[in-house]
Order: C-alpha cells, then sequence, then structure tokens
C-alpha cells in the first residue's frame, strides 16, 4: 500500500517510511528508533539526525496518552469540506512521543478537556484510504 | 550607534486587491524609501527581494523586480522565511554590509496575495505546516494558533476577552494608520459575537490577506551620516527555528524560537525586555500578541493577560505594542510584513510616526515570526 493512501487528502505520495501506511492497516500506530542511538521518532523518520544512521526500527505507539491541546475547524482547505467540522489534536505519549492528529467524532465536544486520556487508532477512511485518530479508552 | 544602519524607509498602502504588477507594488516602497535619502539606484550594492513564493506567479522575481527598480546590474536574490523574510533580509543585509562586501544594501519584502484565485489560496493554505504528517488531516493556519490558544486558556486563565481586548487595541490604531487595510473601529462585542473560525478563535481574532510591499536601505556607519540626519542603528539581531510540526513542539502556550531569537538579539543589544521603549510584535492571531508579550520578557509566562486588561501596551501606556494597527489592522502581505514592522519603528524613533508617535522612544524592538513558530527573527533599533 503506498502513502498517497493516508489521510484525507494527501500531498505527497513517496518517503522512505511508507510502511507506516502498511503498518496502519495491520492496525499499528507506528514510529522509527534509531538502532545505532536510540533516538525515537514520531512521526517516523528514515534517516537518525544525531547520529546520521539510516538503520531505524518500527516501534508502535501504545497506552495511553494525554491531550496537550486540541482546536475544532469551522473551516477547510480544499479537499476537507466534507469533514467539516473535525477537531485538530496534539498527544502526549510515554517516553515523551507526541503525536499530532484528529479526535474521534464519536468524542462529544463537551466531554473534551486538556488532560483526557486517549489512545490513538488506526482509522479506515472512504475511497479505500486510511489515517489514525485519538479515541477514548 | 552600531555599525550598519537603517537610512530609508518605505511601504505600499496595504490593500485587499492591488490593481497593478507585482513590479509596480515593489516600486512604491521602494520610491518612497530611496526619496528619503540622496541615492541613486547605483548607489546600491546589492539587492534582497524577499516573499513567499507560493504566491507568486513570476519564477525567480528577484531579478525581474531588480531591472524595473533599475538595481540591475548589482547582484539581487531572493529570500524567503515565509511571514518573516523581510526580518531575515534585513539580518542578511547586516552581513553583507558589516563583512565588508558592501556599503549600501536595499531589502524588498512584497507579497501581492491576490495574484492568485481564492481557490489556489484555499489549496496553498492546507500545504501551510508539514505535508507529509499533518496536512493529511486538513489543518490550517488558524488552527495550529487556536491549539497555542486553547494551551494557554487552559495553563493560565486567559479568556476570549482578553484576546478581543487585543483586537480592539489594533483597531483603535488601524483607524489613524492611512497605509492600514482595516480602518474601523472594532468593539468588544464584535469580535466575541464573531463566526468561529477554529474554536477558540473567531474571525476578528485573525488578520487579513492583503497585497503590499515594504522597502528599507541600509547603510555602513560611515555612509549613513551622509544619507540622512536620524540614521537609525541595529543594535541587536536575532534569529531561530523550530520544528514544523506541533509534535516536536515542547510546549503551546509560548514561541520557543521567539524565546531564543529575543536572547539573541538582547545580549547582542547588552540590553533586556525593560530597556525596551515602543515594540512591533507579529500579530497574526491575537493569541500571537498575547504570546509575545511573554516570549519577549514584557510579562511573565501567563501575565500577559494583565498588560492588555490594564492598557500597558496602548500608546500611553507602559511598552507600548503595535501602535500602528499591527497584522491586525493593516493586514498581512505575508513578504512585507516584517519591513512594514521595521519601518514604524524606524518612523517612532526618528519621531516622525505622526499621530502614532510615542513619546520620545530611544529603543525599539520587532518581533517578526514565520510560520507558526517555525521561524523567528528579532530586531532591535536604537536612535
Amino acid at each position: 500500500m503506498g502513502f498517497e493512501k493516508f489521510g484525507t487528502v494527501s500531498f505527497t505520495s513517496q518517503t522512505k517510511v511508507d510502511e507506516f501506511v502498511e503498518r496502519l492497516s495491520q492496525g499499528k500506530v507506528s514510529g522509527t528508533k534509531c538502532k545505532k542511538c536510540d533516538a525515537a521518532y514520531f512521526p517516523p523518520r528514515a534517516d537518525c539526525c544525531g547520529c546520521l544512521s539510516s538503520d531505524m526500527d518500527w516501534f508502535d505507539v501504545v497506552g495511553t496518552g494525554r491531550l496537550i491541546s486540541y482546536s475544532t475547524l469551522s473551516y477547510a482547505p480544499t479537499g476537507f469540506e466534507e469533514d467539516l467540522p473535525y477537531t485538530a489534536a496534539l498527544v502526549r505519549f510515554n517516553d515523551d512521543i507526541q503525536v499530532f492528529g484528529r479526535l474521534s467524532k464519536a468524542i462529544k465536544s463537551e466531554d473534551i478537556a486538556l488532560g483526557m486520556d486517549l489512545l490513538v487508532s488506526p482509522v479506515k477512511l472512504p475511497c479505500d484510504r486510511i489515517s489514525y485518530e485519538f479515541v477514548r479508552p | 550607534m552600531s555599525d550598519v544602519a537603517i537610512v530609508g524607509v518605505g511601504q505600499s498602502a496595504f490593500v485587499r486587491g492591488y490593481g497593478g504588477s507585482i513590479r509596480e507594488l515593489a516600486f512604491e516602497a521602494y520610491r518612497e524609501a530611496m526619496t528619503e535619502t540622496q541615492l541613486k539606484p547605483k548607489d546600491i550594492g546589492a539587492s534582497i527581494i524577499c516573499s513567499a513564493p507560493e504566491y507568486d506567479k513570476q519564477r525567480t522575481p528577484a531579478g525581474v523586480l531588480a531591472e524595473y527598480l533599475g538595481l540591475i546590474p548589482q547582484p539581487t536574490f531572493y529570500l524567503e522565511s515565509v511571514c518573516s523574510s523581510s526580518s531575515m533580509g534585513v539580518k542578511v543585509g547586516y552581513s553583507l554590509i558589516k563583512s565588508g562586501l558592501h556599503d549600501v544594501v536595499l531589502i524588498l519584502g512584497f507579497q501581492k496575495m491576490s495574484e492568485i484565485t481564492s481557490a489556489e489560496s484555499q489549496e496553498r493554505m492546507g500545504r501551510g505546516a508539514d505535508i507529509i504528517w499533518e496536512s493529511p488531516f486538513g489543518t490550517m493556519m488558524p488552527a495550529y494558533y487556536a491549539m497555542h490558544a486553547r494551551a494557554h486558556f487552559d495553563k493560565y486563565g486567559t479568556t476570549e476577552e482578553d484576546l478581543a481586548l487585543i483586537r480592539v487595541k489594533a483597531a483603535t490604531y488601524g483607524q489613524i494608520n492611512e497605509k492600514a487595510v482595516y480602518r474601523k473601529e472594532v468593539a468588544l462585542d464584535q469580535v466575541l459575537s464573531s463566526d468561529v473560525v477554529s474554536t477558540p478563535l473567531k474571525r476578528f481574532d485573525c488578520c487579513a490577506n492583503a497585497d503590499g510591499s515594504s522597502c528599507l536601505i541600509l547603510a555602513r556607519q560611515d555612509r549613513a551620516r551622509d544619507l540622512t540626519k536620524k540614521p537609525i542603528w541595529i543594535l541587536g539581531l536575532g534569529a531561530a527555528s523550530a520544528p514544523v510540526n506541533m509534535a516536536g513542539r515542547d510546549s503551546l502556550t509560548g514561541l520557543k524560537c521567539a524565546r531564543e531569537a529575543a536572547k539573541e538579539a538582547f545580549e547582542m543589544a547588552r540590553m533586556g525586555a525593560q530597556d525596551v521603549d515602543v515594540a512591533e510584535v507579529h500579530d497574526c492571531f491575537t493569541i500571537a500578541e498575547m504570546m509575545a508579550y511573554e516570549d519577549l520578557g514584557f510579562a511573565k509566562p501567563g501575565e500577559g493577560k494583565y498588560l492588555i486588561r490594564d492598557k500597558e501596551t496602548y500608546k500611553d501606556g507602559k511598552i507600548p505594542i503595535n501602535v500602528d494597527g499591527g497584522l491586525l489592522s493593516k493586514g498581512h502581505p505575508i513578504g512585507a510584513t516584517g519591513g512594514s514592522q521595521l519601518r514604524t519603528v524606524v518612523l517612532q524613533l526618528r519621531g516622525e510616526a505622526g499621530k502614532m508617535q510615542v513619546k520620545n522612544p530611544r529603543i525599539g524592538l520587532i518581533h517578526n515570526i514565520g510560520g507558526v513558530g517555525l521561524y523567528a527573527n528579532i530586531t532591535i533599533l536604537g536612535g
């Protein structure tokens, strides 16, 4: 599966970490970790800017994260109009890994609070596309 | 006094739709800056042309504009750090002079945002951040700043009304700035009841797109004294960058790059926030001005709200900020914005700011941000 399937609209089709999309389809949201110096990256990277190695392993973002901030959009860029309204969010997981994405629409706006516990979970989109979203544990 | 001075400043009116080409738009700011000095085009050693390329139809505008302005065959080049492009131009211009390569350097910032259609503009908005890992979620600039606002509210108890007060102040001064795109009074209720763009930010928390140009002429110390009676000296320069993706940010209650750049600029100028008499900060959104109060040290973290509640950033307050209306009133023609902010501070330090003039300022500061805290440039000027 190619990277062009990631998200509502994808802006680029080529990256060396396109296995990210394959892993999403297997139910995993993953970052990369440098085998040489142990630096962990989310979003995943093909290259470590700490030690210049390109020898990376995948790791999965698991467990409960905490909502750092969010915003619900009333206007959208081209291609996202039908998704409105939707909520962009930043969630912090263990090991200082943070993930940017959207809150699940199953979470009501009155229930959103900074610091709330959230999991990250792959989600299938129309037209054979795939992404991830934050859901309640 | 320092080694490099600003000897000429100019700005076009900032408008919604400029009825001419980018060459003609650039010429408006250029003519105003050149007219302030006795310089002839051949006296300009090099020109730095600043804009955000995604709005330009013309490929490689630097050579095209330099020819139109009469600045060839001297070297010219294009410089981009989105909204902070022309402040970065000042840093590079300073270096060209300080290195001895040139005596006089011209920085021209421009943006004709109406050069592309609104549909094209909507499409570009989606590509304003990390196109691999953020844009596929449908992000836009207001949403990112809105996330900073939410985090600031939660940590410090700042309110939507505090942000609205910043817009009311901007409108107060936009009315007296003849070059501003938005020159109407704005009432607190009007801000609070305007359409929500991205919670908690509303339409009046956001600046407007505009077309415009700005021009600054820098000269080496010995030349500066011949060119103007009131050289304004570049005392401090700071620049920094930060991760584009929000996932790489330590905190959303301020902009780290602004704090880093401010530290560098204050160290170079050997002074601190308490020494600044007048400032221009990058208020692309009201929350951006609130964070600037704190990132620059005019208020402690979380206490920026008291500055605006007590009107301390008004013209007669402790530290007048954006008394030209800021981006919120002037409009934000990306590549021209930093140069416009510098121009305002130069006029203030010369005592030539007209109705906007604050009382006897000696030191001025400009805070110019590119992207959502992706780039920051802080410039400190003295009369």
